[in-house]
């Protein structure tokens, strides 16, 4: 199922259990701004497919388009089969989204947020009642059911759009950077949810710039940057892709452009050597014995060294591998 | 927590687009229904900014004025037949300020910073119909208040008012003026920065209110011939003058010019309502 991306031309993947398809999909706002420049993506039923991309590289705007709220200007787009251009209120009966902002019904209580959704896609009264009441103790909300929506704290609020979004029970479930700016807690929450979601089978795609939530959640990973597919893969084939078995760290007073030449010249398993925010990061392929050979070679030519470490690649070194920049810039 | 029940299968591409004709139809009158529930869990603020402005309107000219001897429109016989002419002009005016407030004014909010119209905009129907369904709530809101201010302009004049009710005019006139004035709302909302529609009632609402034959019956203005043809491009005076034919035997505009240029406006209001309202829920 996964393939990387060279060999994954469009066409290979669709079958019945394709439910998101986009073929050469694109998107150019006024001023030849290319927010999406002409993407192919496939996910299965079942799958969490992750967006991942710093701001601004067009994850808000696919996920725009797959959910019929953004026109592309090129290439097609399907959920659930169905041409999202061409047929935009059959494809919004098969979906569910979770947007960036808050997009609660300020005139109304949490409850009734819950019971006019479930009507809006065609429940009676009696389900959407009963439905309503039982995700807000499900979503942990039973006891704010009367309350105004501004009096939930951004946690609740989140959980109540996401228990909105799955209130119809759609076949595809979009969540557009769903724990910005959440607390560390409430997003261990969502993630949780999200995860009992999936085991239930529930499609999902998310957008995040969040590497590790990314790695955490996601079965598959399309890593996009200015509106292009860089890499599209399980999030352990990415790490793996990077052809490096530790990315070593090192703090050192001093001049770190001097100081990563010198391991350049010094460290022979070293791949890449770079700085940035104080530090040398560098990728070295074969990690036995290569840390006191760094310390010695730094010592050797003067830097004193601070602090050293070395961890398995992340899905930010697979980022910096692929466009020569830090995920967060 | 309990489990979580497993999505629905999706059904065939077929079926949805077979459905989508029955999806809208309910989601439409869902979305009705929620703006219903919306005015009655703010009828507290309905009838207050609903009934004082008509009130006072018809208190100050119909009552204080010819008590303290001050008329309007003359003494005696005059100053009844401008009791007529009000009550008309006080109707149209509340239809078009609910059009405002029921429709323009919400959406200051709706595609404000949140954006909580888009997910009314992600229900399984047609973008322009939740436009359209914003335009027919606001009718409704209109109609509603029509009804409370009627007994207002009735009863409160101290002159007596002549009222002759011409039914089949009344019944077609009023739901029309009131979905004109919700598509002036829906233009009104999505045509302007939400920055500034507050400011519409300033720039906008009070020339429209005060050239828009309220208090006087448009052919009164022969005299400014001007004025009386500037005024034509006003929604509101065809409205005023409707409802003097609906209502009073005062004169009127001829309801051949009422009815197509009401009809006019409202498919004008429509067109650039609901296109306003794709250019800011779609891009």
């Amino acid at each position: 199922m996964s393939a990387s991306v060279e060999q994954r031309p469009p066409g290979v993947g669709s079958g019945p259990d394709e439910v998101i398809r986009t073929e050469q999909l694109t998107k150019v706002y006024p001023g030849d701004i290319r927010a999406v420049d002409g993407l192919d993506l496939s996910v299965q039923r079942g799958e969490i497919f992750g967006l991942l991309g710093p701001n601004g590289a067009g994850k808000t705007t696919t996920a725009g388009m797959l959910t019929t709220r953004v026109i592309p200007t090129g290439g097609r787009a399907f959920v659930g089969g169905v041409d999202v251009v061409a047929h935009p209120t059959a494809a919004k009966q098969v979906i569910g989204v979770v947007p960036q902002t808050n997009t609660l019904d300020r005139a109304l209580t949490v409850w009734e947020n819950l019971y006019f959704h479930g009507r809006f896609f065609g429940m009676g009264a009696k389900t959407s009642k009963t439905e309503a009441t039982r995700l807000l103790e499900q979503f942990r909300l039973a006891d704010r059911a009367e309350a105004p929506v501004l009096a939930l704290s951004g946690g609740m609020a989140q959980r109540l759009m996401v228990a909105r979004a799955i209130m119809h029970q759609p076949a595809i479930l979009f969540l557009d950077e769903p724990t910005a700016g959440l607390d560390p807690q409430s997003r261990i929450a969502l993630w949780d949810i999200l995860g009992e979601l999936h085991a239930a089978g529930q499609t999902i795609l998310l957008t995040t710039h969040y590497m590790e939530e990314a790695d955490e959640l996601c079965n598959r990973l399309a890593i996009i940057d200015r509106g292009k597919l860089l890499a599209l893969d399980t999030p352990a084939a990415l790490k793996q892709s990077v052809g490096i078995d530790a990315m070593v760290t090192v703090t050192a007073a001093g001049d770190l452009d001097q100081l990563a030449n010198v391991l350049r010249d010094e460290i022979p398993n070293a791949t890449t050597v770079d700085h940035s925010d104080g530090v040398v990061r560098m990728g070295v392929r074969q990690i036995q014995g290569v840390l006191p050979k760094v310390v010695e070679a730094a010592e050797r030519h003067g830097f004193s060294v601070s602090d050293l470490s070395s961890t398995e690649p992340t899905l930010e070194t697979v980022f910096i591998n692929l466009t020569g920049k830090d995920l967060r810039e | 927590m309990t489990t979580i029940t497993s999505p629905a299968t999706i059904p065939s591409v077929k079926e949805l687009e077979r459905s989508a004709r029955k999806s809208t139809r309910t989601a439409f009158r869902a979305l009705f229904l929620r703006d219903l529930t919306v005015l009655r869990k703010s009828l507290k603020e309905f009838l207050p900014r609903t009934l004082l402005q008509p009130f006072l309107l018809v208190f100050i000219f119909t009552y204080v004025f010819p008590k303290i001897g001050q008329g309007v429109g003359g003494s005696g016989a005059a100053a009844a037949e401008f009791s007529t002419r009000l009550v008309a002009g006080v109707i149209g005016l509340s239809i078009m300020f609910q059009g405002i407030q029921s429709v323009a004014l919400p959406m200051v909010q709706e595609f404000g910073y949140t954006r909580e119209i888009e997910d009314r905009v992600l229900a399984p129907m047609p973008v322009a119909l939740v436009a359209i369904e914003k335009v027919i709530s606001g009718a409704f809101n209109g109609l509603f208040a029509a009804l409370l201010v009627f007994p207002i302009a009735a009863i409160v004049p101290a002159t007596p008012v002549h009222l002759d009710i011409n039914w089949p005019v009344l019944l077609t006139l009023a739901p029309l003026a009131c979905y004109m004035c919700g598509a002036l709302g829906l233009t009104f909302g999505t045509r302007f920065d939400p920055r500034t529609v507050p400011m519409l009632f300033g720039i906008v609402v009070l020339p429209l209110t005060f050239l828009g034959a309220i208090y006087y019956s448009w052919s009164s203005l022969a005299p400014i011939k001007w004025l009386q043809v500037f005024v034509l491009v006003n929604p509101l005076v065809y409205m005023c003058e409707g409802f003097r034919a609906a209502l009073t035997t005062s004169e009127h505009m001829s309801l051949w010019a009422v009815y197509p240029v009401m009809i006019g406006f409202s498919a004008l209001f429509t067109w650039l309502g609901i296109s306003g309202f794709k250019k800011r829920v779609l891009s």
